[in-house]
């Protein structure tokens, strides 16, 4: 057992707790918070990969932006005091056991026709650097500058389709 | 020294997580955070890969990942409110018509 190791079996339980409780709970905001959680361990699995950039952007992203977004609509709507609707009789289990035999099958194709032996190794003190910064920022504005116009296109969509959404017509009672 | 395997195993727990909380929970906004959960599951194998591999084209989708996901929550979120606002209710069992 080295270090490595240890850090990622504690992050990974932390991880999944967290999923399973942001599932399980009722309470939606507390969904959300848990779900933070999840963000911030999987933002230490990418600063484990050696993928700083894409960490930060994970935290600042997801956990920042997004999940406020989230909170904000979740008291907004007043959801974590609606009723609880009726849930099905079977639909609890039989997306346990949906979700299990995916899980189990996927494992099964990995280890069965996947046999590999590709290792991650402790990344090099190199790509913690701004190195690795510049390499990713040549690939993403050299080779992937046409899909990076469109995201910031498909970004701008994004924000004119909701402020459309939810902008009241004329006329409508407030 | 972690084998690749753990972490694509880490990924599909927790995307098996977010299928069943996208089949068995009742509130959207539940079910959005699982869509965000499986989103997430996909990024880290594709960040686990681009390391193992030494190359950044995987971190690269990623950050598109993340933009994409932003813009869906935008637009998700927003369509959820309209659709409070005009129903006075978001369990899903509700939502069986277009029209109010």
């Amino acid at each position: 057992m080295n270090t490595e190791l240890i850090v990622f079996l504690v992050l990974s339980l932390v991880a999944i707790v967290t999923a399973i409780v942001m599932l399980l709970h009722r309470n939606p905001v507390y969904s959300a918070l848990f779900l933070v959680l999840n963000f911030i361990a999987v933002a230490v699995f990418y600063l484990l990969l050696g993928a700083p950039f894409i960490a930060m952007a994970q935290i600042t992203v997801y956990a920042g932006a997004i999940m406020v977004l989230f909170l904000f609509v979740i008291m907004l709507l007043g959801a974590e005091r609606l009723p609880d609707a009726k849930v099905l009789r079977l639909q609890r289990p039989l997306a346990y056991g949906l979700a299990i035999v995916l899980a189990a099958e996927t494992i099964y194709l990995l280890f069965t026709k996947a046999g590999s032996n590709l290792v991650v190794t402790t990344p090099d003190a190199s790509l913690n650097t701004m190195e690795s910064l510049r390499e990713i920022a040549m690939e993403l504005f050299n080779r992937f500058l046409l899909p990076f116009e469109v995201t910031s296109i498909l970004l701008l969509v994004a924000m004119i389709g909701a402020i459309v959404l939810s902008k009241r017509e004329k006329g409508e009672p407030k | 020294m972690v084998p690749i395997e753990y972490y694509i195993i880490l990924s599909v727990i927790l995307f098996s997580i977010g299928v069943a909380g996208v089949v068995f929970r009742r509130n959207p906004l539940v079910i959005f955070m699982s869509i965000e959960l499986m989103l997430n599951a996909a990024n880290l194998a594709f960040v686990a890969f681009s390391s193992v591999l030494k190359s950044f084209e995987g971190q690269i989708f990623v950050f598109f990942v993340i933009a994409v996901a932003a813009a869906e929550v935008a637009v998700g979120l927003a369509l959820i409110v309209e659709i409070f606002k005009s129903k006075r209710t978001i369990d899903v069992d509700q939502l069986n018509s277009m029209k109010e």
